[in-house]
């Protein structure tokens, strides 16, 4: 795995990351959701082009505890040839969102607690590792010993312990023909000091990058922010940072602020379950620039629609010609409209979710690409700021009043 | 749906059967209760053809009286009987016929008395194609097979014969033997969501335990996007558990079905097709247990399939 740092504006930064042959991508990015290897409702010829930036995935290997086994995916080469995902990046790590979210009362010193398809599972690094080096994934997150802002400080100390001795374990089980692929997990959970210990300590590790961990499990934004900081000053600028559990655009954008690089998400995939399509703006250059044409705040709110999210589900979209979003250029957006979307969720067809996760999936990385061409342009905090301010935007329709009263708080 | 090719749509005539509880048939139309709100709602014929007009579909379905083939009795008299006084009514109400093929459905249960007088009735209404109704319940496939002969020798040949409801590859070939064009049938997908893939052998069942350290794909000879990446063991993980072993299999199945309809097509072209339908046989039945009924239809339809009859060395 090869990265590099090109450019920054403010504290966010653009790299260069090459994660295998043939997969180069440009951070800031996103790994694309999996489940067993696969997107959820994307199938493989759909995903070759669903976007340029449609190269890596996430995966977890909690999916190749029972069905497929280990030594099921070994056997088939890895996991790559196994999913048919060869030409794509897939990066290993143990948090499944969809699962669960580990709070890590169930966890000892035998492993990390998690809630599976086939009930509550104790990995430990060796079961963990056994399951990366048969998958060959082309980066693996060690595994950590995640627990939620509320823990104890006893407990949250041992977390920092647990995951500090868990990486040095999958360090060692880690094959020396396959090179160096291990991103260090960073916990800590609230404590800013148990945070800054195990980023200094997981630096001194021999590894390629950092996953900052036990983010997205509930804890306050704010905070995020400081611990995000606190962390990111302990660990090596030239080394990759991942993160997961963040979904969010608010929550991407302050992290990419942070300095962090590699991004994975269940929030496209969450929209789609829930019959929604994201919509918000993507650029300054793009956006509504008369906001009279767009409904107003309470007029979205009122058929289950926001600025970033257009609920499906609702009537109102039942006669809508237009595409899910205006412009967009997927796949989806190129041949269907709100209304037959809209059909197919009332009908229950599947195809309903493959093509919302396809939208979702496509505009979510068009964010990225909005995040990443700011930085290029220097004008990342700008960017910043101007998304941020539309998201607090809302336009109050008096019945009395005909022109639209703009408040911004 | 941005669909460029052709559609079909069904007259709601099916769920007359299959919601039968729920329904009073009277010479008027079919009276429903709304599976939306419950509220009673009448289908006619004029209302079914209306819809359809609207629709637009390139072929669409008459609203005839179906009956389940396990009745007996003057209910399945009286079912043709007005299936042919409905088709007229459709045939009014249609308002598109430059547009769009209104084909009619022969009706009369297993009884051959009746099947003939509604054949005669459609074929007297010069329709643009003919389907073969109310069949694909629970009737005995030897009553079954009987039955499509006996419509396919009916009804003309210059139009197209469509028999409803039939999915299973070998009820395709046999009726294709008998002189059929068109089917449909949920199976092929619906197998496919509970795990089931078609291959030229038959069924396979990918939720069997042996099926997860099998390397192979799922039919050797087939060349669709599942079989080129993926193998028996992949898709046993994902059947009856992932949205993707859905679409995955679903996608096989449908594209199994796309072939053999290419090749029962191509066989009957090249002058091959009796060598089709026995290399089909010997590969469903490798030990050589054709159905009898099977072996009946193929008498009339006039393909020598006795070599079928000879179990195949492993």
């Amino acid at each position: 795995m090869e990265f590099v740092v090109r450019t920054w504006s403010a504290g966010a930064r653009l790299g260069s990351m090459q994660l295998a042959a043939g997969v180069q991508m440009e951070t800031p990015t996103l790994l694309l959701l999996t489940r067993k290897g696969l997107p959820a409702f994307i199938p493989p010829d759909l995903l070759q082009n669903l976007h340029p930036d449609a190269r890596a995935c996430q995966v977890s290997p909690l999916h190749f505890l029972d069905s497929p086994s280990a030594s099921i995916v070994e056997t088939a080469g890895g996991l790559h040839k196994f999913v048919s995902m060869t030409g794509f990046g897939m990066v290993a790590l143990a948090r499944d969102s969809l699962m669960d979210e580990s709070n890590g009362e169930a966890s000892s010193k035998l492993g990390a607690a998690f809630e599976t398809t086939s009930g509550r599972r104790v990995v430990g690094p060796a079961k963990y590792m056994e399951i990366v080096n048969a998958c060959k994934p082309d980066l693996w997150v060690s595994l950590p010993d995640e627990v939620p802002t509320w823990a104890a400080e006893k407990r949250n100390r041992l977390s920092v312990d647990r995951t500090l001795q868990w990486l040095d374990h999958c360090l060692s089980l880690q094959p020396a023909e396959r090179g160096n692929r291990c991103l260090g997990v960073v916990v800590g959970s609230a404590s800013l000091d148990e945070r800054i210990r195990s980023a200094e300590q997981t630096a001194t590790r021999n590894v390629v990058g950092f996953s900052l961990g036990g983010f997205g499990l509930g804890e306050d934004a704010s905070q995020r922010a400081l611990q995000m900081d606190a962390v990111i000053a302990k660990l090596p600028k030239e080394k990759l940072r991942h993160t997961s559990g963040l979904g969010l655009p608010e929550e991407v954008l302050q992290a990419v602020e942070a300095g962090v690089d590699v991004f994975d998400s269940i929030y496209p995939f969450m929209l789609t379950k829930g019959g929604y399509a994201m919509t918000f703006p993507l650029n300054m250059e793009n956006s509504p620039g008369n906001l009279d044409t767009q409904p107003s705040a309470s007029e979205l709110a009122y058929i289950g629609s926001d600025s970033a999210k257009m609920n499906l589900r609702s009537v109102a979209y039942r006669l809508d010609k237009s595409p899910l979003v205006v412009g967009c250029k997927c796949y989806t957006c190129q041949r269907h409209t709100r209304a037959y979307i809209h059909h197919l969720i009332n009908t229950h067809e599947m195809l309903s979710q493959t093509l919302l996760e396809i939208h979702n999936t496509y505009h979510y990385l068009e964010f990225f690409k909005a995040i990443r061409d700011a930085i290029k342009a220097d004008k990342f905090l700008a960017f910043r700021n101007w998304f941020t301010s539309t998201r607090k935007e809302t336009r109050v329709h008096s019945p009395a009043s005909k022109s639209p009263t703009l408040v911004l708080h | 749906m941005n669909w460029p090719r052709a559609l079909l749509t069904d007259s709601g005539g099916f769920q007359m059967v299959s919601l039968l509880h729920l329904a009073d048939i009277t010479e008027e139309g079919v009276t429903f209760q709304s599976p939306v709100d419950g509220k009673p709602m009448l289908l006619t014929p004029e209302d079914s053809i209306q819809i359809q007009n609207k629709i637009g579909a390139d072929i669409i379905m008459a609203l005839d009286d179906v009956v389940k083939t396990t009745t007996t009795g003057p209910r399945v008299e009286e079912a043709m009987y007005r299936t042919l006084r409905w088709i007229d009514r459709c045939i009014a109400a249609h308002s598109r016929p430059h547009e769009q093929n209104l084909f009619g459905i022969v009706q009369g249960g297993l009884d051959p008395q009746l099947r003939d007088i509604c054949l005669e009735g459609l074929v007297a209404r010069n329709l643009p194609g003919y389907a073969i109704g109310g069949l694909a319940g629970g009737e005995g496939k030897d009553a079954f097979w009987r039955v499509v002969a006996q419509c396919t020798a009916g009804l003309p040949e210059d139009k197209p014969r469509y028999v409803m409801g039939i999915g299973f590859p070998l009820d395709i070939v046999v009726c294709t033997a008998l002189g059929a064009d068109m089917y449909d049938c949920v199976y092929p997908t619906r197998t496919a969501r509970f795990g089931s893939a078609l291959v030229s052998e038959g069924v396979l069942r990918l939720t069997h335990a042996a099926m997860a350290t099998d390397y192979r794909p799922l039919d050797s000879s087939c060349t669709c996007m599942v079989c080129k990446r993926y193998t028996r063991a992949y898709l046993h993980t994902l059947v009856t558990k992932e949205a993707m072993g859905s679409q995955l299999v679903s996608y096989h199945n449908i594209s199994h079905m796309m072939q053999l309809s290419r090749n029962l097509h191509s066989s009957i072209l090249e002058g091959r097709f009796p060598e089709f339908v026995q290399s089909f046989l010997q590969k469903q039945f490798p030990k050589g247990d054709v159905p009898d009924w099977v072996c009946n239809a193929m008498d009339v339809a006039g393909i020598d399939i006795s070599m079928c009859r000879i179990p195949q060395s492993a």
